[in-house]
């Protein structure tokens, strides 16, 4: 299951776009909550009025203790009923309410996470062919689960807590203002303090964080290369060696998550004894006007009730700001991943292509993964509608880069490739690709049912057209043999697939296809030649009066086509039938001798 | 969740200490209200500033020695955290390095990767977390039951009867939460393997313009996720409210009694109302609890999908068996089935040193199977393997394995230079693996690059083309002088002529090598000392190729299609 694709770049990625970001992912979070802004709105009415509830509670028993405060024999249980029962009622109302606000909060972020999801598997499907080329799996899937994962969880929890934290924040300051103004001045030397304390953590946090999403996108990268080698590893009896790598990757991504709990961690003590040093420094203060009568000591303590209440927040929010840091630093990723290049948008006007006749005219293009590394030089060649169009040649030579070309998984970069008199590029990628059935060496079948695999290419194909497919690719019976038959999911316990009967299924699934052109690259090369030769007759029907290019290293499979390309170095060298080219003693000759050594 | 626990055993030393500081420092923060209260009551009457002043200084020493406390036991408890975590994944990977080929089919490799990392990820935040809260919450309980017991002990009792009732709404809600933890992991797998698919398919699916079908079907397995999470998570969230209204409803309770109590003349209002406070301390504390609760939830289906896979058993077992015969490599009758039809019967050839196999046979005809038989990366139904006359049950696999140079069928390269490919791991010496590329027919590609051997391949070698591929998988079969060579369909990319020199650089220089070619194409095995033709897992054909050209039937067809017959792609 592998990429067929030849001589792609190692693209250096990220880094180069850093400080710009910070703000825009925030920004960008606030979007998709935006989307949902009265599940927002609700959630934030719903904890202000759990949070009055809250604060109804102290004030209910108050009035139950000062029916009590009357001392023995003279308690009024009246009173105490009528508030405890008032008591009961809001509690219960208050468990309620905080219940409904936690089905909200986690619907609302299930819905944030579920479209991030979605706009990052749609970038996914819009990235050129070349982005999957150059980028390991397991990092791509690391940003779908773990990144988006944090941010999740940060989302759940975290935005409750600032609102609440917001108001009781606010509530308090207020009252201590109101009881001494001047104590309050404590705060301005602690606040200070605090806020500098946060926001060099912060500043020292945030790297590591950052850190911590990539190295763990680096494990998952090693992870998915090594895990799914894991025969090949076996087979060396490497586990070891394999081990120890992993080791090194394991080592680096536990300790880049050390190194941010490690600072991380700081915060919310440091943070805390700023709180208990504003709450020294009020108490000494406090004392001393009390001394010299400033305040009564029933103030004092109602001022440091509500500091405590001021700072217990203030205190949560350093730990809710590690825990955003991290986020954002794993939402940042995601965001990378979205704003990568798309596939550029067809040509302004691009034509549908229909009614394909399958001429196809590749005039001297030449092209290079890498800029200054030609792979194709000035190539030209013509491909009548029907015809057969062969292209052999030593490996490495170009020929699977065609294919890319013709494809438009990579546009040339000089010369033209039209169809149908065309260029390709002012064709809609689609109906271009569309005029095309392709099988390919390296099979790709995925998790479902054979007939789902089959019918992938035609929609609404019927099992009729399915099974008739199959039996001309010669994969039926083995079908039939399969547990569920054609219900059969694949990848799933108790299927095992021979690499040819995959190919097979391949080709069963472009024989569905009604494309006009038709590309073989290497496509029968794991199924043996009896079996080729049985389906033969299918394959001929497949390519009648179809335009087609084919690779393949069994030079008796394309003796009859109508043209046969050499390609060397990126270079037409010998062009012409088989008769031809025989009578011509080149390359093509040689080659075809060596296959009777 | 035991088996992951025992992981934290040998940190056993360091998170006491760390217990102890966080003790401390939590026992600090509790001092300081009842330093100011002390300060207030006793201090403040007798008007001294000196005493105002010593008293704050204790408060700031306090504080100070709060700080330390936390950081300290954070930072021991991160370090307890990555240390376990470290030991745990090298524990996963290690096991699922070693696990066997029956076993990785049952496991599927997506999901053994969601378990590598995503579940080894929950469990790193449970243990951090568990340790942070976990000592912090139980001594603020402890601690303000303590003290209510001594203030007023019936109200306390009154207050902590409703704790059982919590115990039971936390085992019924944490009963039904784990396996819908498990579930949703499940989805997970799910998503991440459409994901997979996705990656891999990127050309098919553009080719077919199914991008639109792709995203409405991972839009299904997201909606799976994201209805799982939430059904956990809304499951999970009845604890919160439900545990606050007990202890709320006690605490009204406590009101009531209190008022009978204080009638009766055996309590004051002072008391409760120091009630108050304290309740508040154990309501906080029980609000950590169930933070730590969720997350053990989740932690804890992740532990479980961990140590399945730990406990997954010894599959292929060393046995001692005695030394039959001498041939290098022997098939006695060897049958086998992956699942319940059999996928090989009856299979018998032998080998001498040096000889060459080759098997050609249709595709699904067992022709894999007889190398994944022969490696032992699956056990035989019926039958014996014998290499050097010893069964290969008997072979330790180090030692098994280290008899062979493999190269499976689209076998796997990895994201490294192009000699440690080559290499992969064995520290090989440098003239090795170059004489391997050369007669793999690799070095005139490798030494065409810039930076030869030390060029860097991307992951899955997709800066290659198939043939350079082949040659560098050949090259690194070779590279370790094997006693046994396998080829399986491993030079269907080459060219005739490619192939051809290839065939006779193996048969020049690594001539004490026995090898065993599978291939589609005559010419790759005409040469062999034997070839078998297998049909539906039988072998319908043994002999050279004289021989079979004369008997076998079947095989003079293929002989003759290929050579100069015709035929098409």
């Amino acid at each position: 299951m592998h990429n067929p694709s030849k001589s792609a770049p190692k693209v250096p990625q990220e880094g180069a776009k850093k400080p710009r970001f910070k703000k825009q992912v925030l920004i960008r979070l606030w979007g998709y909550l935006y989307r949902h802004k009265w599940m927002v709105f609700a959630a934030l009415f719903l904890t202000i009025i759990s949070n009055l509830f809250a604060l109804l509670g102290p004030y209910l028993s108050g009035k139950a203790i000062d029916a009590i405060g009357l001392g023995t024999g003279k308690v009024r249980f009246d009173i105490v009923f009528f508030y405890c029962g008032l008591m009961a009622a809001f509690y219960a109302a208050s468990a309620a309410l905080s219940y409904v606000l936690s089905v909200l909060m986690i619907k609302l972020s299930q819905k944030v996470i579920f479209r991030m999801r979605k706009d990052l598997f749609d970038k996914l499907s819009s990235l050129p062919v070349g982005y999957f080329d150059t980028h390991q799996t397991g990092d791509i899937i690391s940003r779908m689960s773990y990144d988006i994962d944090t941010v999740n969880a940060s989302l759940s929890n975290d935005l409750l807590q600032i609102a609440t934290s917001a108001i009781t924040v606010l509530g308090s300051l207020g009252m201590m203002v109101l009881i001494s103004p001047v104590l309050v001045l404590v705060f301005a030397v602690t606040i200070p303090i605090s806020i500098v304390l946060t926001k060099y953590m912060t500043g020292r946090v945030k790297p590591l964080f950052r850190r911590r999403s990539a190295m763990l996108g680096e494990l998952n990268g090693f992870v998915e290369e090594t895990v799914s080698g894991q025969k090949t590893v076996k087979a060396y009896h490497q586990e070891d060696t394999f081990v120890k790598r992993f080791d090194e990757k394991n080592r680096q991504a536990v300790d880049a998550y050390y190194d941010a709990d490690y600072y991380g961690s700081m915060v919310g003590p440091s943070v805390n004894f700023v709180n208990n040093l504003s709450l020294a420094l009020i108490s000494v203060f406090g004392a001393m006007m009390y001394l010299f009568g400033g305040l009564t000591i029933g103030n004092l303590s109602s001022f440091v009730q509500y500091s405590r209440k001021f700072s217990g927040p203030i205190n949560e929010m350093a730990n809710i700001i590690s825990e955003l840091q991290s986020a954002c630093a794993a939402a940042e990723r995601v965001f990378r991943l979205i704003d990568e290049e798309p596939e550029p948008a067809d040509t302004p006007g691009a034509i549908t292509l229909t009614d394909v006749q399958g001429d196809v005219q590749v005039e001297h293009v030449s092209f290079g993964y890498l800029p200054g590394k030609t792979i194709l030089h000035d190539l030209t060649l013509h491909a009548k509608p029907g015809s057969m169009v062969a292209i052999v040649g030593p490996t490495g030579a170009g020929k699977t880069t065609l294919i890319n070309l013709l494809m438009r998984f990579y546009d040339p970069d000089k010369g033209v490739i039209a169809v149908d008199g065309s260029p390709a590029l002012t064709l809609t990628r689609d109906s271009l690709r569309r005029a095309y059935a392709m099988v390919l060496q390296d099979t790709w079948l995925f998790h479902g049912t054979v007939f789902e695999n089959l019918a992938y290419g035609k929609e609404g194909a019927t099992i009729e057209e399915v099974s008739a497919a199959a039996k001309a690719a010669r994969v039926h019976t083995f079908i039939q043999g399969l547990p569920q038959g054609y219900d059969t999911v694949l990848g799933e316990d108790g299927v095992s697939i021979s690499q040819g009967q995959k190919q097979l299924l391949t080709i069963a699934r472009a024989m569905l296809l009604d494309a006009n052109m038709l590309i073989l690259d290497e496509a029968t090369s794991n199924v043996d030649t009896r079996t080729e030769k049985e389906i033969q007759s299918a394959m001929r029907d497949l390519m009648k009066d179809k335009t087609c290019f084919v690779i393949a290293h069994r030079l008796s499979t394309i003796q009859n086509a109508d043209m046969i390309l050499v390609v060397m170095n990126g270079e037409v060298v010998e062009q012409g039938t088989h008769g031809e080219l025989l009578q011509k003693g080149g390359v093509y000759a040689g080659l075809y001798r060596s296959q009777f050594q | 969740m035991r088996d992951i626990l025992a992981y934290l055993k040998p940190h056993a030393g360091r998170m006491t200490l760390g217990f102890v500081i966080k003790f401390i420092g939590t026992i600090m923060d509790l001092f300081l209200p009842w330093i100011l209260a002390y300060l207030i009551d006793e201090v403040v009457p007798l008007r001294s500033v000196p005493l105002i002043l010593l008293w704050g200084g204790a408060m700031v020493v306090c504080s100070v020695i709060a700080l330390v406390g936390n950081i300290v036991a954070n930072r021991m408890a991160s370090r307890v955290a990555r240390d376990t975590t470290e030991s745990i994944r090298h524990d996963l990977y290690k096991k699922t390095a070693y696990l066997s080929a029956r076993q990785m089919d049952w496991f599927t490799v997506p999901s053994l990767e969601s378990r590598l990392t995503s579940d080894t990820y929950n469990v790193h935040q449970m243990i951090g977390m568990m340790q942070r809260l976990g000592v912090r919450a139980p001594i603020l309980l402890l601690g303000g039951v303590l003290v209510t017991l001594t203030l007023e002990p019936v109200l306390t009792l009154v207050l902590v009867s409703t704790l059982p009732l919590i115990g039971i709404v936390v085992y019924l809600v944490s009963k039904k939460g784990i396996p819908m933890y498990t579930k949703l992991q499940q989805a997970v797998d799910s998503m991440v393997r459409t994901v997979r698919e996705n990656v891999s398919g990127i050309r098919v699916i553009k080719a077919l313009s199914k991008s639109e079908y792709e995203k409405q079907r991972f839009t299904k397995v997201n909606r799976d996720v994201v209805a799982r999470d939430t059904k956990a998570g809304i499951t999970m969230a009845v604890t919160n409210p439900v545990m606050n209204l007990f202890l709320n409803l006690g605490l009204t309770l406590v009101v009531i009694v209190g008022a009978f109590r204080v009638n009766a003349g055996v309590s004051q209002p002072g008391k409760i109302i120091a009630f108050m406070t304290y309740f508040i301390i154990i309501l906080n504390a029980m609000l950590m609890v169930t933070r730590m609760f969720v997350m053990v939830s989740k932690g804890s289906a992740s532990a479980g999908r961990i140590s399945e896979v730990l406990n997954a058993g010894e599959d292929l077992s060393i046995q001692p068996l005695p030394q039959v015969g001498k041939a290098h490599v022997e098939f006695q009758n060897v049958s086998f089935a992956y699942h319940k039809s059999e996928t090989v019967t009856g299979i018998s050839f032998s080998l001498k040193q040096g000889e060459t196999l080759g098997i050609i046979g249709a595709t699904g005809s067992g022709k894999s199977t007889i190398i994944n038989l022969l490696m032992r990366l699956y056990d035989v139904n019926k039958g014996r393997v014998l290499i050097g006359g010893r069964d290969v049950k008997s072979i330790p696999s180090e030692e098994l394995h280290r008899m062979f140079g493999v190269v499976f069928q689209n076998d796997y390269l990895m994201a490294d230079t192009i000699a440690a490919n080559i290499d992969f791991g064995r520290n090989l010496p440098r003239e090795q693996i170059e004489a391997a590329a050369s007669a793999a027919q690799a070095s005139e590609f490798i030494d065409s690059l810039a930076d030869g051997y030390d060029h860097m391949l991307t992951a899955k070698g997709t800066n290659l083309s198939g043939g350079q591929k082949q040659r560098l998988l050949i090259a690194r079969a070779l590279a370790g002088k094997p006693s046994i060579l396998i080829l399986d369909d491993s030079s269907s990319a080459l060219d005739y002529r490619t192939d051809l020199k290839l065939r006779q650089a193996i048969r020049e220089e690594y001539a004490g090598t026995t090898t065993v070619i599978v291939a589609q194409r005559v010419s790759s095995i005409k040469h062999a000392n034997h070839i078998l033709v297998l049909e539906d897992g039988r072998i319908i054909g043994s002999g050279t190729h004289e021989e079979l050209m004369d008997s076998c039937g079947i095989y003079q067809e293929i002989s003759r299609s290929q050579m100069g017959g015709e035929g098409l792609a």
